[in-house]
């Protein structure tokens, strides 16, 4: 059973829904990132999903785009980010790390070579926004033969033969991406997730989880019933872009705004019908 | 057997969009159903007599097609070799080649229902194409721009200002070509239901590889029936400038299975391929994955894009069109690249010697064709590929000479 699968396991055991946050690797310097994702999982983070910087993140706001900016500034790689979960798993056996990013550093590093690397520093899912099913079967190739969970993306404008077709390659979990709009957006709309939602569960077993668009405690806790896991990723990143000339306080205060979601979507909700 | 790899190689791409190696899908799902729907859209109205009737008179009428052949026998005797005749896309209306694709593009626009058309540009000339065709059919238009080329294309700024058009300046990474381009993607995504993106280039994601060649292959369907007209037969070689390279591929595709006749496509060299700074992915970069194509790319050793370099912003692009990666690896076209010194020395010399003042980036072209003119003999034909003409350079080619205008 992949790290990722017994995760979910673990926690539908226990009635809760995972947390997931979205952090840069080596935002906004590289030393930060291991502590960071530390203090994430003492805050209560389930898995972990960790940004590859790229230099043009198409489906990207502003915000993790600039993300990607300060990491760059240090010249941070695929190779630097494999060494980062390399030393987080030193004291973290547990808690499962995706890799996310776009396709053009991998192609670079080679997709046996990449697989291979990323099993070694102990990834365990991959997550490549710009790589839709279709062109996908290379990488896949060498993923699943490393134990890598690849993880696709299913949107609002995905049709429900598209989301099949998606799901019959996805393992781990899927992630649906709740907002037509580049990650940071704010219209989220409940009411149509809830419906998309129903659709992706008719095409798979597999833990759904919700991401883009998800901004504080209050959104969390309403996705969390809605989803399996809720995936946050701009709000943490604006703390940290806040925070980028006091990089010794990220790891404290992202902290801190796990903890608050993680409160709130524990809370049991106020009246159950 | 080259014959047979010819005859494959106009029915490209496949239905995946893949030309060899190059090409595909590469999109954030948000993007797969809109594409799918572009895709069916431009498939069905591709094939429909109503819509290819009103893009004809389109181009006949509003853009002024057929552009003129004309040959340049002054320039031809100076080089003293080959005879180079001039495809006149400079005299379309707004300049350039790039208003073949806005029309066809904003009529496919109109007849999917969109009510809103957005576009990258970097010279400002597909910015400017883009907003002249939505001003004509009523559409909202919004035009992402570098903020490097929102300074050095002010006149053509003006101009999609005047048409109505937003132009919305790019604030992110290098500030040019691929930053408007991301910035376009990024609007198309949060706006897909109203929005039709136009995209200059023969770049991106399928369909818009085919889609703007098609668009374009208007410039070369002509040539080659003019240039037989003017010389009895088919050139020995076609020039063009590459960025994205919808000009150049516009010229080529005609003429793909015509083996005798030679193709050049001609980069932006910068300050020299040496030196780094340059914009010549075909002849300096790997191959790799950016803008929804695996295509050839300018990036460093971890797969980051890097910055590119080109007098001439209409260029000054990392990628190229996926249908010229594959063209080179198959042999079929060759490409070579020219520095900015030696395309300002020709843009000097059509000027004197022709009375035509070209583009900077077709002004590459006119110094690949000076280049390769005296090696061949005076019998020779060379077709050039004029994509636009120089006006909007004014500002850049008077700072090198220290005078503001």
């Amino acid at each position: 059973m992949s790290r990722i699968e017994s995760r979910f396991a673990t926690l539908r055991s226990r009635g809760r829904k995972a947390l997931i946050p979205f952090v840069t690797a080596g935002d906004p310097q590289p030393s930060v990132t291991v502590p960071l994702l530390h203090a994430m999982v003492a805050a209560g983070a389930d898995l972990i999903e960790l940004g590859v910087p790229f230099s043009d993140p198409m489906a990207d706001g502003p915000v993790i785009q600039r993300a990607s900016e300060r990491a760059l500034e240090h010249h941070v790689s695929l190779r630097d980010v494999f060494r980062m979960v390399q030393e987080f798993r030193r004291t973290d056996r547990d808690t499962p790390v995706v890799l996310m990013g776009y396709l053009n550093p991998v192609e670079v590093l080679g997709y046996a070579d990449f697989a291979r690397q990323a099993e070694e520093a102990g990834v365990d899912g991959v997550l490549t926004v710009d790589l839709p099913p279709e062109e996908s079967g290379a990488l896949l190739a060498s993923l699943q033969s490393s134990g890598i969970d690849p993880i696709f993306l299913v949107a609002p404008t995905t049709s429900d033969e598209r989301i099949r077709r998606i799901c019959a390659v996805a393992s781990g979990f899927v992630y649906y991406v709740s907002i037509k709009g580049v990650t940071g957006a704010s219209n989220l709309d409940l009411g149509v997730v809830a419906e998309k939602l129903e659709h992706i569960r008719v095409a798979t077993e597999l833990p759904v989880g919700v991401g883009f668009g998800i901004k504080d405690a209050v959104t969390a806790a309403q996705v969390a019933e809605l989803a399996d896991a809720v995936i946050v990723g701009s709000a943490l990143v604006k703390r940290i872009e806040e925070l980028a000339d006091r990089p010794q306080a990220v790891a404290k205060e992202v902290g801190k705004l796990i903890a608050g979601m993680r409160h709130s979507m524990d809370a049991q909700p106020e009246v159950a019908a | 057997m080259a014959s047979t790899a010819e005859t494959i190689l106009r029915k490209l791409p496949d239905a995946n969009g893949h030309f060899g190696p190059y090409g595909g899908l590469f999109v954030a799902e948000t993007l797969m159903g809109p594409l799918q729907d572009l895709r069916e859209a431009y498939e069905k109205h591709l094939n429909d007599s109503d819509f290819l009737a009103e893009l004809d008179a389109d181009l006949r009428d509003y853009v002024g097609r057929p552009s003129p052949i004309y040959h340049a026998a002054r320039l031809s005797r100076e080089l003293g070799g080959a005879q180079i005749y001039l495809k006149r896309e400079d005299l379309n209306h707004t300049g350039a080649h790039k208003v073949n694709n806005t029309v066809g593009q904003a009529l496919l626009a109109r007849r999917m229902g969109k009510s809103r058309i957005i576009a990258e540009t970097g010279a400002g000339q597909h910015g400017v194409a883009t907003a002249t065709v939505a001003a004509r059919l009523g559409l909202e238009c919004v035009v992402y721009m570098g903020e490097v080329d929102v300074a050095r294309q002010e006149a053509n700024v003006y101009r999609m200002r005047l048409l109505g058009a937003e132009v919305v300046s790019v604030k992110s990474g290098s500030r040019t070509l691929k930053d408007a381009l991301n910035e376009a993607m990024r609007d198309w995504v949060a706006h897909v239901d109203d929005t039709f993106y136009i995209i200059g280039t023969v770049a991106g994601p399928h369909p818009y590889p085919a889609m703007v060649r098609d668009f374009q292959a208007v410039i070369g369907r002509e040539a080659r029936v003019q240039i037989q007209q003017m010389t009895g037969r088919l050139p020995d070689a076609l020039v063009a400038c590459v960025g994205g390279g919808s000009n150049a591929i516009g010229l080529f595709y005609p003429f793909l299975d015509d083996r005798e006749v030679a193709m050049y496509g001609v980069e932006a060299a910068g300050d020299g391929l040496a030196t780094g700074r340059h914009a010549a992915p075909l002849c300096a970069g790997q191959p790799g994955v950016l803008h929804g194509n695996r295509t050839y790319l300018m990036e460093d050793r971890d797969g980051q894009i890097i910055e590119t370099h080109s007098i001439s912003a209409g260029l000054d692009y990392p990628g190229v069109g996926p249908e010229h990666a594959w063209l080179k690896d198959s042999g079929r076209a060759s490409y070579d690249a020219v520095t900015d010194d030696e395309a300002l020395e020709a843009f000097h010399r059509l000027t004197r010697t022709e009375g035509i003042i070209p583009a900077l980036e077709s002004s590459h072209a006119v110094a690949y064709a000076m280049r390769m003119a005296p090696t061949m003999s005076q019998d020779k034909v060379i077709l050039l590929n004029l994509s636009g003409r120089g006006d909007k350079d004014m500002h850049t080619v008077a700072a090198l000479e220290g005078l503001q205008i």
